[in-house]
């Protein structure tokens, strides 16, 4: 069996990863154009080559609190279905090749973080690294009604 | 996609085309265009769409068509007047043909008793009615029926000249045009050969002197005998491709006198002549045709199917012919359009970045840098205007389907009812043609259902029993307007407002000026027709309009005059790709307003600012208090108030007329802005109507006005309530 690759990166401490295929590109921080009556993990939009691109911070999605942001930030650009969404992360860490059968289930704990978007973790190195999805990044509709 | 539903998805595309030029060409003449151009044009699109149905064996659309087009062929030949009468059963065919296309579109059923009651409507009108039987036999030959009697007449004649085998003359001299197109004159001659004994002498004298020839000219010409027991249709046939690119004479021996045999009958003559006169305008040889018809109609036996659909293909070849030579179009994949459009949004962001950093990096106004770049400004808004208008369309797209529309509800309704439309030249971008049709179907309907007075009605009140309904279209200051006005009793407002107090809409007590009065119209759920008719609707009439009307980032309003009629006026955007807005900045985020909303822009003073309630404020202008509201906490920018004495306040129109001020911190200045979507990858945004690009590259968000200012209200009144709820 061939192996899939995944792109991995850093919040915080954490390690995460999401398949590379959802990825189209990685780009430097820019400073974003907030949304008026946004979640706070929606930092804003960006221009991006004349699209407006909104721009999530995921570690305030997985409730890790808002980043602060600096220079050494990424926007990671992922394609959501039929929309492209930028992702701040830390930093990008690595591409992996893993075989399927390396992804191990996700261990039952109680955040609600791990089980919206933790779809397995993956041992690399004695490391430990979530895979995790982004179907549920933007925040629902319901909550926008005006 | 399969090539045969690529073609047939053309004919459909080209049936448009030809049923909008059928309707055009009959409201022409109904309006006293006699020219018999305009009849040959009404006659072609017909022909067009029963030659291409027959392609494709729709065998309901080619069989109404073909009674459709035997009519207009009366009319075209002169044999049947064009009167008001003949002409409205012609409109509603031309609607039953639109209807049969559809219905073949899209594969649904038709109503065809109602079909075939038109059909026989239009039999009737036949100056010979009662002789389907011989129609049927000369079938698509179109030729009329008396030519066929004569032939009859002179049946002895025929039998004692006729030969089964005919001699052909024929001068065939091809245009360049014809080896343009790749055709080769030996290849014909070849295939006449095929059909009998043929003698070909070439004419070579129009040969210019070898310094002078045109290697891509046509100088040759041939005559020919051909001797063959062929008809003249199959002699025709080896010229069918070539038939519009070559002057063609083709006489056949002892055909002549049968001809004059029959020109002893006067009708005859005057018949022929005005097919000629009919040949002479199509470009296409048909007299010859007539003595064909005559010969096999007396002599052989009846005309075989096979031989049939020629002609027709023919004609439907030249005509289309003569479509394109009228105007070279292409047509184009909208998507591609859209595509262009966009990355020249793109082209002119970025110019205008590359501006600014060329300013920022101090070089001069007057360096060739800068100077080079002014110059690339130009030609990018040259080429964004041009661009733009790829999509712009004239509004008669949509303007042609109404005459239809007012036919059907005056017939239901029983009014008499004249449509009048005004500017149809007038271009807008296409997606704003596209969502204006639903609109103006309602104000249209509503302008005749509602509007306009019964005709006993109309005649008491002294006014012509026929109804007047006029549609038009102006550009005025970088936007369309569009009016739907009647003549008809106008807003009766004692019964608006009684409705409006029924319904809840507003209080019994409440004091409105006319003005307001017509606008409780536009309210939800507000329906002045005291029975609901299946014409206007379930009382969804005015608010939807007004809706999408906004929707398009336009404007409507009503002005009406008891007893003399109402007047809709509807104001849009030229484009929904661009907007001219005004560049704002609230609490240190770069804003768009809509200029469109922005009636003035003002200082505001101590004195004129007062607190009401809690925290609303209200501002004085010229001594009418209006709410101010402060964008940058509606917005959550921030908590505190902004200080209205260090602001600007911005006096805005919402769509229901009502004026807002909204204060902002500053104006940075007035730009054109490409409008780029929020929901493409995010989703709406509560008081953000979309976003725009800026020269720095950054995103700036444009306000939705209307949103902004119904948020705002916090105790809504009565009236504001309501179009809160529309806004």
């Amino acid at each position: 069996m061939s192996g899939r690759e995944l792109m991995a990166f850093r919040i915080g401490a954490q390690e995460f990863c999401v398949d590379i295929m959802a990825v189209r590109e990685i780009r430097g921080f820019t400073p974003a154009t907030p949304l008026p009556q946004s979640p706070s993990y929606v930092r804003g939009v960006i221009n991006l080559r004349g699209a407006v691109l909104p721009i999530i911070d995921l570690a305030a999605r997985l409730g890790f609190g808002t980043s602060e942001t600096s220079a050494r930030h990424v926007i990671m650009v992922v394609q959501v279905g039929q929309q492209a969404i930028g992702l701040l992360v830390d930093a990008v860490s690595d591409i992996l090749t893993v075989s399927g059968d390396a992804v191990q289930p996700t261990p039952d704990v109680a955040s609600e973080m791990a089980k919206s978007f933790v779809r397995g973790v993956l041992a690399i190195d004695g490391r430990m690294i979530s895979l995790i999805t982004l179907d549920n990044v933007l925040p629902a509709l319901e909550s926008e009604a005006a | 996609m399969d090539p045969m539903a690529a073609i047939r998805e053309t004919f459909f595309q080209e049936c448009e085309e030809q049923l909008a030029e059928l309707e055009s060409g009959l409201l022409a003449i109904e309006a006293g265009d006699s020219d018999p151009e305009t009849v040959n044009a009404v006659f072609r699109a017909v022909h067009s769409i029963k030659g291409g149905a027959g392609a494709f064996s729709l065998d309901d659309l080619v069989r109404f068509a073909h009674v459709f087009e035997t009519t207009l062929d009366h009319v075209r030949a002169g044999r049947l007047a064009a009167t008001p009468e003949t002409l409205k059963v012609m409109l509603r065919a031309a609607d039953i043909l639109s209807d049969l296309v559809r219905a073949a579109r899209e594969g649904t059923a038709v109503d065809e008793a109602r079909c075939a009651a038109l059909a026989d409507e239009l039999r009737a009108l036949d100056p010979n009615g009662g002789v389907e039987e011989e129609d049927d036999l000369s079938d698509l030959n179109f030729q009329p029926v008396l030519v066929q009697l004569d032939g009859l007449d002179d049946l002895d004649d025929f039998e004692l000249t006729s030969d089964p085998r005919h001699v052909f003359h024929i001068k065939f001299k091809p245009r360049p045009s014809l080896y343009a197109k790749a055709n080769e004159a030996a290849l014909v001659l070849r295939d006449l050969r095929e059909l009998g004994e043929l003698k070909v002498a070439c004419d070579a004298s129009d040969l210019p002197h070898l310094t002078e020839i045109d290697p891509e000219g046509a100088y040759l010409c041939w005559d020919m005998e051909l001797t063959t027991d062929k008809d003249e249709t199959a002699v025709r046939e080896v010229f069918e491709f070539v038939a519009w690119d070559c002057d063609l004479e083709i006489t056949q021996e002892g055909a002549e006198g049968a001809a004059s045999g029959a020109d002893a009958d006067a009708e005859v003559a005057a018949l022929l002549a005005l097919v000629r006169g009919a040949d002479q305008n199509d470009g296409e040889p048909v007299s010859a045709g007539v003595t064909e018809s005559a010969m096999t109609g007396a002599t052989e036996e009846p005309p075989a199917a096979q031989v049939v659909p020629l002609p027709v293909k023919q004609a439907a070849k030249a005509a289309e012919g003569e479509l394109k030579a009228a105007s070279p179009t292409i047509r184009v994949d909208l998507d591609r359009v859209d595509r262009l459009i966009n990355l020249v949004g793109e082209l002119v962001i970025n110019q205008a970045m590359l501006s600014q950093r060329v300013l920022e990096a101090g070089l001069a106004r007057a360096s060739a840098v800068a100077v080079g770049l002014d110059e690339l400004e130009q030609l990018t808004r040259e080429i964004q205007d041009s661009v733009m208008a790829i999509r712009a369309q004239p509004v008669k797209s949509v303007f042609q389907r109404m005459p239809r529309l007012v036919r059907e509800i005056a017939a239901i309704t029983g009014k008499s009812v004249r449509l009048v439309t005004d500017g149809e030249a007038t271009e807008v971008d296409k997606t704003v043609i596209e969502r204006l049709a639903d609109p103006l179907t309602h104000m249209i309907r509503n302008a005749i259902d509602h509007g306009l007075e019964s005709p006993e009605k109309r005649i008491a009140a002294g006014k012509p029993e026929e109804g007047l309904v006029r549609l038009s279209a102006l550009h005025r200051s970088g936007r369309i307007v569009i009016e739907v006005s009647d003549d008809g009793a106008g807003i009766n407002r004692p019964r608006v407002k009684s409705i409006a107090v029924e319904k809840g809409l507003i209080a019994a007590d409440a004091q409105l000026s006319d003005d307001e009065i017509d606008n409780l119209i536009f309210l939800p759920g507000f329906s002045t027709a005291s029975e609901i008719s299946d014409i206007s609707g379930r009382g969804v009439g005015m608010d939807v309009v007004k809706r999408s009307i906004q929707a398009l980032g336009g404007r409507i309003s009503i002005a009406s005059r008891p007893g003399h009629g109402s007047t809709f006026t509807m104001s849009l955007p030229l484009t929904l790709a661009v907007l001219d807005g005004m560049v704002v900045t609230v609490a240190g985020q770069t804003l768009v307003v809509p200029l469109t909303a922005i009636v003035e822009t003002l200082q505001p003073k101590d004195s004129e600012v007062h607190g009401l309630g809690d925290n609303a404020r209200v501002i004085s202008i010229r001594n009418k208090f209006t709410p101010l509201i402060d964008v940058g906490r509606e917005l959550s920018y921030r908590a505190s108030a902004a200080d209205p004495m260090a602001s600007v306040a911005l006096l805005v129109e919402t769509e229901g007329g009502g004026r807002s001020a909204l204060l902002v911190d500053a104006i940075q200045g007035q730009r054109q802005v490409v409008i780029k979507s929020l929901e493409a990858n995010y989703q709406h945004v509560p008081g953000i109507a979309a976003a725009t690009i800026l020269g720095d590259g950054r995103v700036a968000l444009i306000l939705d006005v209307d949103a902004v200012v119904a948020t705002s209200r916090v105790e809504p009144a009565f009236f504001d309530d309501a179009m809160a709820a529309v806004g």
